[in-house]
């Protein structure tokens, strides 16, 4: 190259594209996903996917446990709201052996699985908030989700991987002090959002750096298949909860917040509309149940463990107690699919059941997996800091994307 | 003032550790001087791949606050770090990425191994998870727990502080540590 | 309730929509519909492994029909049913009428290719990946039929029945008594 040429711009068919390697295990993607991306400059050109870093088998190993047993493995599906898989879980067993439950306890089902979808958007708003570099909100808000763990583990004894409620109902019924739990997050919580959409929504740095990133259009979102808030941020009011009511959502008044171009700031503010519609939900659900009485699970007796008196007493008790625990319960051959509206959308399992202990053949319709395969063309052509950030607005979780 | 009653909690500076001392002056060993150093300045790297991760993240925020042991500053960077925590399923094609991420890591490192997955695979028996990371790093703390608390993970931690104040000197170069690093196949 | 009356309740809700979609299929596409059934509230359409792709396109782009969402796609086994050992479930939604069916198309093991309908709804690159993946079932047409979720150079099928789900190398389980 003579001294002539330095400083002068490359023709376009010289152009040099550098190739970089973001992941699996990069500080800026929230879980473990590789993208080689062909960058020129900083902007994004073409990226390639590759997933599968935390492929754990689950749809194999459902295939070797007694349907009881099936229900942990949900929970590490999208473990930011573990007690949605689960429930969704219980009803398509529900649905294959044709059980009903009693309004209680479906109450009781959705003011759970709501509390669990404010625990999963509080992860994902706030880790849109540090990837645009404020760390502030996420140390806020996420004592909330604190709060919100302190009333799983009232009722079933543990914080993230819950393996709440069983097929049937729940496990035992909920305490007083799940109850005052519940009421102290319902009063308290809308102060705590309320600081957390100060601190972010009209924040004009927050929103210059959002609007506009990552756009996902209406026609995008239905050829790749997209539901739950990445499809609603689009702009289609698609919600499993109203299509398919499940649980007695269909009692329930709550509307539906729709973005209108599908950026990341849509998507952030279509999740923080959820939080504020699922507390109304929860109150909606609180005012109707009788707290007092001791129903908590429907009539499953192949599922739902006796009591420990009758097991010692009655023949028919301790036999289904030994069935239960041995996970030998005899269900119809069958083919079910149930879904419910999870953290990231529609959540469905295709359940084959041959008659056996174990389900012949389960299949997770997960979310993740399904619109993570847009995110290539998402990012086409825009900056890497945006692309980061559409990432963590997506909610990809590697947990349900691997399964 | 006076009027702004502020409660105080106890607080407890680094221990001195044993010495001579006099007007002016305090004897020690260096090597004591560096552990206690080290110990409350590590800087981990959090190799964060599932549920365990999210506890993670429970336990970095403010309700749990991995920065009162030391700890605030993460070092996403491995060249960086001291202490590589690893939480969650390591599925075999994760694993020579790990292995990779150890061997960029500068002496001394140490590895916390959290939660059931990473330390045996856990619930996971299955053809594609690595039935436990002590099959390609060597492991100093394990952490049980699926996932573990919050408490349980900083307990783990202070079980890495102890290691790092009374670890010797010449451990790193000692013919034992490069039998055990060639174990796993590490130069 | 017990689960006779509770799926016979179900099984009559999607009746009507079972003989709408069974009819306009027999019109059009005449013999290549093999079976018909409803499982639960799932009308189940068995189509010919040749004629799944304009199926499914009838499927979408006819205005009355109109299932325009594909809900999800997986592989099957079973490796007891001679000459049909291997299958694939579609999944697809109408959400205007919130209507849904699943369409089933089963073919040999020793012939475990279908085409692609990738072209149809790019969502289904991933499923079909997976499908190769767990069952190695080959897409024709496919645009980049890869392992997605194992690694690249393992030399089995892992969903199949016959592989076991344990890993090979774990020696401290004794299953000579119990199993694993």
């Amino acid at each position: 190259m003579s001294n002539h040429d330095i400083g002068k711009l490359a023709e376009p068919e010289e152009k040099v594209y550098t190739t970089l390697n973001l992941g699996p295990t990069h500080p800026a993607t929230h879980g473990i996903f590789q993208n080689v991306l062909k960058m020129d400059g900083e902007i994004i050109v073409e990226a390639e996917p590759t997933i599968g870093y935390i492929h754990r088998a689950f749809e194999k190993l459902a295939e070797r446990r007694p349907y009881n047993q099936v229900t942990p493995i949900t929970d590490r599906l999208n473990y930011c709201s573990s007690p949605i898989n689960n429930m969704g879980w219980h009803m398509t067993v529900e649905k294959l052996i044709g059980a009903e439950l009693p309004k209680r306890v479906e109450y009781m089902r959705v003011v759970v699985m709501e509390l669990a979808r404010i625990a999963d958007h509080i992860i994902c708003n706030s880790v849109i908030g540090v990837d645009t570099g404020a760390m502030t909100g996420f140390l806020y808000i996420f004592q909330w989700r604190e709060k919100i763990y302190d009333i799983y583990e009232q009722i079933c004894g543990a914080r993230l991987t819950t393996n709440i409620g069983r097929i049937g109902g729940f496990e035992r019924n909920f305490s007083d002090k799940v109850w005052s739990l519940i009421d102290d997050f319902v009063r308290d919580f809308p102060k705590g959002l309320t600081e957390f959409s100060n601190l972010l929504e009209r924040n004009r740095i927050f929103m210059d750096r959002t609007i506009n990133a990552g756009p996902v259009s209406q026609k995008m979102a239905l050829e790749y298949s997209f539901t739950g808030p990445n499809l609603r941020a689009a702009g289609i009011d698609h919600d499993v909860r109203v299509m398919n009511p499940y649980s007695s959502y269909q009692d329930f008044d709550f509307t539906i917040p729709i973005g209108t171009q599908g950026d990341v700031y849509d998507r952030f503010m279509v999740r923080q509309q959820e939080m504020w519609e699922s507390l109304s939900i929860i109150k909606q659900a609180l005012k109707n149940i009788d707290r007092k009485s001791p129903v908590f699970s429907g009539d499953v007796p192949e599922f739902v463990l006796p009591e420990k008196a009758e097991v010692y007493n009655n023949m028919e008790a301790l036999i289904y107690h030994f069935k239960i625990v041995m996970g030998e319960t005899e269900v119809p051959a069958g083919e079910v699919y149930h879904s419910v509206e999870g953290g990231n959308g529609e959540l469905g399992y295709y359940l084959i059941s041959d008659g056996g202990r174990t389900p012949y053949r389960l299949h997770m319709r997960r979310p993740c997996f399904i619109y993570y395969q847009a995110y290539p063309e998402i990012i086409k052509g825009s900056m890497l800091s945006d692309a980061i950030l559409t990432m963590s607005s997506m909610n990809v979780i590697a947990g349900e994307l691997d399964a | 003032m006076s009027e702004l009653e502020v409660k105080r909690t106890k607080l407890e500076m680094a221990k001195m550790p044993e010495g001579m001392e006099g007007p002016g002056f305090f004897v020690t060993s260096l090597e004591k001087v560096v552990g206690m150093a080290r110990k409350n300045s590590i800087w981990p790297l959090p190799f964060a791949t599932s549920c365990c991760g999210i506890e993670f993240m429970a336990t970095m925020a403010s309700h749990y606050d991995l920065g009162r042991f030391g700890s605030e500053r993460l070092s996403f960077s491995p060249r960086q770090a001291d202490l590589l925590m690893v939480m969650g399923t390591i599925a075999k094609k994760m694993g020579p990425v790990l292995k990779q991420v150890y061997e960029q890591m500068a002496e001394p490192r140490w590895v916390l191994s959290v939660g059931a997955c990473a330390s045996s695979g856990g619930i996971f028996d299955t053809y594609s998870v690595l039935q436990g990371i002590d099959r390609i790093i060597p492991v100093d703390v394990y952490v049980p727990g699926c996932p573990p608390r919050p408490e349980q993970i900083l307990d783990g931690v202070l079980k890495i502080q102890e290691l790092v104040e009374n670890e010797s000197f010449r451990r790193r170069d000692s013919p034992e540590y490069k039998a055990l690093l060639n174990s796993y196949g590490i130069e | 309730m017990n689960t006779a009356q509770h799926v016979q309740a179900l099984n009559q809700q999607a009746q009507p929509l079972h003989d709408t979609v069974l009819a306009r299929l027999t019109e059009k596409f005449g013999d290549a519909v093999l079976g018909s059934r409803i499982d639960y509230d799932f009308p189940v359409f068995e189509i010919k492994r040749e004629a799944i792709c304009d199926v499914l396109k009838f499927l979408k782009d006819d205005e009355q029909l109109n299932f325009h969402f594909l809900t999800t796609a997986c592989g099957l086994h079973f490796p007891d049913h001679h000459g049909r050992e291997m299958g694939m479930m579609y999944q697809l939604h109408n959400w205007p009428a919130n209507t849904r069916i699943r369409i089933l198309v089963h073919f040999p093991d020793q012939d475990a290719v279908m085409p692609t309908i990738t072209t149809i709804w790019p969502a289904a690159n991933w499923m079909e990946r997976e499908a190769y993946d767990f069952f190695g079932i080959i897409f024709k047409g496919h645009p980049n039929l890869k392992r997605i979720l194992n690694m690249e150079d393992i030399t089995f099928f892992p969903l199949r029945k016959e592989f076991p789900l344990e890993d090979p190398t774990r020696e401290d389980k004794d299953d000579t008594m119990f199993g694993r």
